[in-house]
């Protein structure tokens, strides 16, 4: 080391690593930071969602189809079957999460680096979740998002994040260096915005990160299903760490920082090796390189007897016990692989029959935002990432609850009308969304203007009234906020007039509202602005929605084609 | 040497694996949508199910009309099997519908789990007076089937339908989720495409209606044409929203080969379940006829005893789609007075 002059050893590979991880998670925040409607302006923000080769190849299986920008997916695929698993410590934002919090909060010594980075059995649980989410995806349950690290994170950042880390930017730290409030990533929001279970999802994240100080990159290596899928296909990798047993004396110094646990010191575990290059910038002997089609084994090309410096390799003494370099698939034995197989074939059922996700037993409050296919394909595309949540401009959408979509529909989005409202003029989400769970959508579509003026406006719910909490209704008091604020021309709710003497002898005029059916599209501005604000006099539910042809309402409504 | 050859050849498997699921990869998702093989969509278009529809045969299940028969075969009395073949012989015999070879459905009216004596339901004897009769035509099947609205199994069982059925040598189908496919029916108002009990039909050449005589809170009164609501699946709920334009698209759907009403009981009153004797009255007829219209208009005005009443708005919308005539009186009708 001391050989090079400091100018050189800046540009170390794994410095040039650093920089590639900080910037890429500096490029996922700032997608997520743009994911908003004055920031949009044709950022690809959904980019790391559909450059994720899971999300490409789970929803193939699952849609038979590659939806809009998914062959990006391609980009990070081929890499890793040249060089490995290189994205999981080069590109991925959540691994370098982890790496981190892993290195800042890390109380090792060498020593103890050495043991925490020796290769468990426990890590291949990742090749079997990867199993079971693969199986049932093929059945037509996606439920990749659960565990996928980037729609953990985007759905981690939008949902816990972002509303933790706004208000004191916009706050605290706009004090101290004023311009930091214009950082905040939802500028213009009109309250702080609130999501339903985000309590669970920030709390998972902090547990998550908190693994790494007792195993570390506890998630990439035992969970992770992405690297699960880069491991399996790593296997094909032409480049690898590559040991010289005719150099390596077995002193274990590269396991230090191994980030993969991928025993870089004996056989290299293709598989788990994330291409830190940490090994070789640790190895005192310079017996570690990372090697283009290197050998599979070099036993048989050992002269003499076994044991160090009594064989040869290639005319020099071999030092290392250990002549076994390189392990190429993930260590599964074939019938947990089995195993794996069959919890996804019950697993599937399991999901799917539970009520709340089926077309007889649908929860009224499971309402979709617009655009999004029939409910059985929904299932199929959702991978909840909650970009749509994100983007949402009047917070209406929420992730859902296990409540009202059961654990297959968890954190799918649905819209909650106590906190927003579907904006009439607004198809954000259809546009972030990377699966086509909601569907890209022209507001010619969803107003139902134009070439689309037959099929008339997309419908994703109906407003029903509660005549016993509605003011003019029960209460002999005028109100009609719901029958302004009705965006529909003509307007989905009418009034019945009436002049009546209340119960102190005033005269008063009751403007008593009703639904018409045909013309409500379930935007839900009359509940969020009803006055009875704990539990509105008038609310949405799904029915009526015009995706499905289970949750029509009236007979001959418009389905959408 | 030897090595140098390995390497080689290890080199070039892995360089064609990487390039052979890279190019594969590459070709799936980026190949434009109309190639084989190609899984590209780029706007969700290709991702959209296509549930695939069906039909009916052109012109139904109807046999050659016939221009001097009767239109309606009236038969009074209690001897089901002799009141049933009279009135088929009315309109030309069991022999002029059902020959050697066809496969028939029968499709009572078995929507209730209620006993026969209710009168909610098709006489299980009619259905197994029907069944006995297609057979000896030289039926090579016959199927019957209905998707009641109460549990299927329950009112098959309680309404005496199903063994009446198997024992007069039918095979008889309850609906489950996978028998139900589109059909589509076009120039129906309302059920251009929607699900149908469709599997009793695959394969059938001849489908006979027989159906009650009843009270009906909406649609006034249901009779044969009203009968085929029991071959519909999905939100069948919502038809109710408006029943007459439904009935005349049932109308519409199924022309049968011949429609037998029910009349030996009447549900006259708290139709369409009914639920006590005192709602039933002994009707003593069976109507045989090839016109649903003309054997309903008979029921409306004979066996309920509306003949003042207009009739139930369902006929006029029907009838004006020339599916039939409801004036059964100068349409050529026999009664055949039977022991």
């Amino acid at each position: 080391m001391s050989g090079s002059p400091a100018w050189v050893r800046a540009f170390r590979i794994t410095n040039v690593r650093v920089v590639s991880q900080a910037f890429f998670l500096g490029l996922f925040l700032f997608l997520l930071w743009v994911t908003w409607l004055s920031r949009l302006k044709g950022y690809p923000a959904s980019l790391f969602l559909e450059m994720d080769p899971l999300v490409g190849f789970a929803t193939a299986l699952s849609t038979h189809t590659v939806y809009r920008w998914l062959w990006r997916g391609i980009l990070v695929l081929v890499p890793t079957l040249l060089l490995g698993r290189a994205f999981c410590n080069w590109v991925c934002p959540y691994g370098t999460l982890h790496q981190a919090a892993g290195w800042l909060f890390d109380i090792r010594g060498n020593r103890g680096r050495i043991d925490a980075n020796r290769y468990r059995p426990l890590y291949q649980v990742k090749y079997l979740v990867l199993a079971v989410l693969l199986v049932m995806a093929a059945l037509g349950a996606l439920q990749i998002g659960l565990l996928d690290p980037i729609c953990l994170f985007v759905r981690t950042v939008a949902v816990a994040i972002a509303p933790a880390v706004d208000p004191s930017l916009a706050g605290a730290a706009d004090r101290l260096v004023p311009g930091f409030g214009a950082l905040v990533f939802k500028p213009g929001a009109p309250e702080a915005r609130v999501f339903a279970g985000a309590w669970f999802v920030g709390l998972l994240l902090l547990g998550l990160v908190g693994a790494n100080l007792v195993v570390p990159r506890f998630f990439c290596r035992a969970l992770c299903p992405l690297g699960a899928f880069l491991g399996v296909l790593s296997r094909f990798s032409l480049f690898r760490i590559d040991r010289d047993v005719t150099k390596c004396t077995d002193c274990d110094l590269c396991l230090k920082g191994c980030e993969g646990a991928a025993d870089p010191q004996g056989a290299l575990r293709k598989s788990e090796c994330f291409v830190c290059l940490n090994c070789i910038d640790d190895c005192p002997e310079d017996a570690l390189r990372f090697r283009f089609n290197p050998r599979p084994s070099v036993a048989g090309l050992v002269e003499g007897k076994s044991g160090p410096g009594t064989a040869t390799l290639g005319g020099l003494p071999v030092l290392s016990r250990d002549l076994a370099v390189e392990v190429k698939a993930p260590d599964v034995p074939r019938r947990r692989w089995l195993f794996a197989g069959v919890a996804g074939l019950l697993a599937f059922p399991f999901l799917r029959f539970s009520k709340d996700v089926n077309a007889r037993g649908f929860h009224p409050k499971a309402i979709r935002p617009p655009g999004s296919v029939a409910e059985p394909e929904f299932l199929e595309r959702c991978i909840k990432c909650d970009q749509c949540v994100n983007v949402c401009p009047t917070n209406v959408l929420q992730p859902a609850r296990l409540a009202v979509a059961g654990l297959e529909g968890l954190w799918t989005p649905v819209m909650d009308f106590a906190v927003g409202f579907c904006q009439l003029n607004c198809v954000l989400c259809s546009e972030v969304c990377p699966t086509g769970a909601i569907r890209k959508t022209s507001l010619a579509r969803k107003l139902g203007l134009g070439a689309f003026a037959e099929q008339g406006p997309i419908r994703i719910g109906t407003a029903f009234f509660d005549r016993g909490r509605c003011l003019p209704w029960a209460m002999e008091t005028p109100c009609v906020v719901c029958e302004e604020v009705c965006p529909t021309t003509p307007k989905a709710i009418g009034t019945y007039d009436e002049a009546i003497t209340r119960w102190d002898g005033r005269p008063v005029t009751l403007n008593r509202p009703y639904v018409r059916p045909e013309l409500c599209i379930g935007c839900g501005i009359c509940q969020r602005e009803c006055p009875v604000v704990d539990d509105a006099a008038v609310y949405v539910t799904a029915v009526g929605e015009s995706r499905s042809d289970e949750r029509t309402l009236l007979l001959g409504g418009k389905k959408q084609a | 040497m030897a090595e140098m050859d390995e390497d080689r050849r290890r080199l070039l498997k892995g360089l064609g694996a990487v390039a052979g699921l890279s190019l594969g990869a590459g070709y799936a998702a980026l190949a434009p949508p109309g190639w084989p093989g190609s899984l590209r969509d780029p706007d969700g278009e290709r991702g959209k199910p296509r549930p695939r529809a069906l039909r009916l045969p052109e012109g139904g299940f109807a046999v050659e009309p016939s221009g001097v028969l009767p239109l309606l075969g009236v038969a009074r009395g209690s001897r089901v099997d002799a009141m049933l073949r009279a009135a088929v012989d009315a309109i030309g015999g069991i022999r002029r519908f059902v020959s050697a070879g066809d496969v028939v459905l029968v499709k009572p009216n078995v929507a209730f789990e209620r006993s026969a004596p209710l009168g909610a339901t098709t006489s299980p004897e009619v259905v197994a007076a029907l069944v006995r009769l297609c057979r000896e035509a030289g039926a090579s099947e016959v199927r019957v089937a209905d998707n009641p609205i109460e549990s299927p199994a329950a009112c098959f069982e309680r309404s005496g339908v199903r063994k009446a059925a198997v024992d007069a040598g039918a095979r008889v189908y309850l609906p489950t989720a996978a028998d139900f496919r589109l059909l589509e029916t076009p120039g129906a108002t309302h059920i251009a495409r929607w699900p149908f009990f469709w599997r009793p039909f695959a394969g059938v050449t001849k489908v006979i209606g027989v159906a009650p005589v009843k009270d009906h809170n909406l649609c006034r009164a249901s009779m044969t044409t009203k009968n085929w609501y029991g071959l519909l699946g999905g939100r069948r709920n919502q038809l109710h929203q408006d029943i007459h334009g439904i009935v005349a698209d049932l109308a519409l759907m199924l022309r049968p080969t011949f429609v037998v009403l029910d009349g030996t009981r009447v549900l006259w009153r708290s139709g369409p379940t009914g639920g006590s004797l005192a709602d039933v009255r002994e009707g003593r007829t069976l109507v045989a006829s090839t016109d649903s219209l003309a054997a309903d208009a008979f029921g409306w005005d004979d066996l309920l005893g509306r003949a003042g009443e207009p009739l139930p708005a369902y006929f006029a919308k029907a009838a004006s789609r020339g599916l039939g005539t409801p004036d059964w009186r100068s349409a050529n009708a026999r009664e055949v007075q039977v022991g």
